[in-house]
């Protein structure tokens, strides 16, 4: 192994076939987060500053809480996948694996937190 | 490569080297402004927490985030979350190959700029 060079360990394998999942992935979640932050910025921002029984009122209502979900979950896929490349460009070794698991778990983490809790008041 | 002197290259000029562009810095003000709404992201998340919980925790966290330093980090949030937008909507057109000589992503710097402060005003404006 030790007399090998990379290009002869490498000849032969071929192409990864992959490697652009993360950039599309970017991609079509910030086109959604085109659409979904003007609605979600204007519908929370409405309603923060209102009553407890004004709030679950205007999220009981279906539009107003389908907007949050879905500005929750993608725009929280879209910061995992970015917070992803701000590590790998200034966090190396283990500490990066350990950096990326951590953001990973937060990311999803407080999606689910906040997707239960628009639930709870919709439903 | 097997071959290649790993530890001692020479790197391109980096950082310390240029002088700050308005490119360079409309670049990495994404990158920040993307990663701190972060916060924001958290806060909201534990309003609508609060608010699923119950009347007393919703008065608290509601309490922080109308409160001048949660209206300060909202404030500053809308700033960075429309600058973000309008960045990104400079990464899709760069994407496609589109606008990629240096005047032309100048303007579209400038356009970011001064259009996340135009959009937060009317935003603080209409909500």
């Amino acid at each position: 192994m030790a007399y090998l060079t990379d290009r002869k360990r490498a000849m032969g394998l071929g192409s990864a076939k992959t490697g652009t999942a993360h950039f599309w992935a970017m991609k079509v979640s910030a086109v959604a987060l085109l659409i979904l932050i003007p609605l979600f910025v204007f519908t929370f921002g409405s309603a923060l500053g209102g009553t407890y029984e004004e709030i679950l009122a205007y999220y009981g209502r279906p539009f107003p809480a389908i907007i949050a979900v879905l500005t929750l979950g993608v725009g929280f896929k879209h910061f995992n996948d970015g917070v992803q490349v701000l590590i790998e460009d200034y966090v190396h070794g283990t500490a990066q694996k350990v950096a990326i698991i951590l953001m990973t778990c937060l990311s999803y983490g407080a999606a689910a937190v906040g997707i239960f809790a628009i639930a709870k008041l919709a439903l | 490569m097997a071959d290649v002197n790993r530890g001692n290259r020479p790197l391109s000029p980096h950082l310390s080297i240029y002088r700050p562009q308005l490119t360079s810095m409309t670049s990495i003000l994404t990158r920040i402004t993307g990663n701190a709404m972060l916060i924001a992201a958290l806060l909201i998340v534990w309003w609508f927490l609060a608010a699923a919980t119950s009347e007393a925790y919703f008065a608290i966290v509601n309490g922080f985030l109308t409160s001048w330093f949660g209206d300060t980090v909202m404030g500053l949030s809308v700033l960075g979350l429309w600058y973000h937008t309008l960045a990104g909507i400079r990464h899709l057109i760069w994407d496609n190959g589109y606008a990629l000589d240096i005047p032309t992503a100048e303007r579209l710097g400038w356009a970011c700029l001064i259009g996340s402060v135009v959009l937060t005003v009317i935003t603080i404006a209409a909500v």
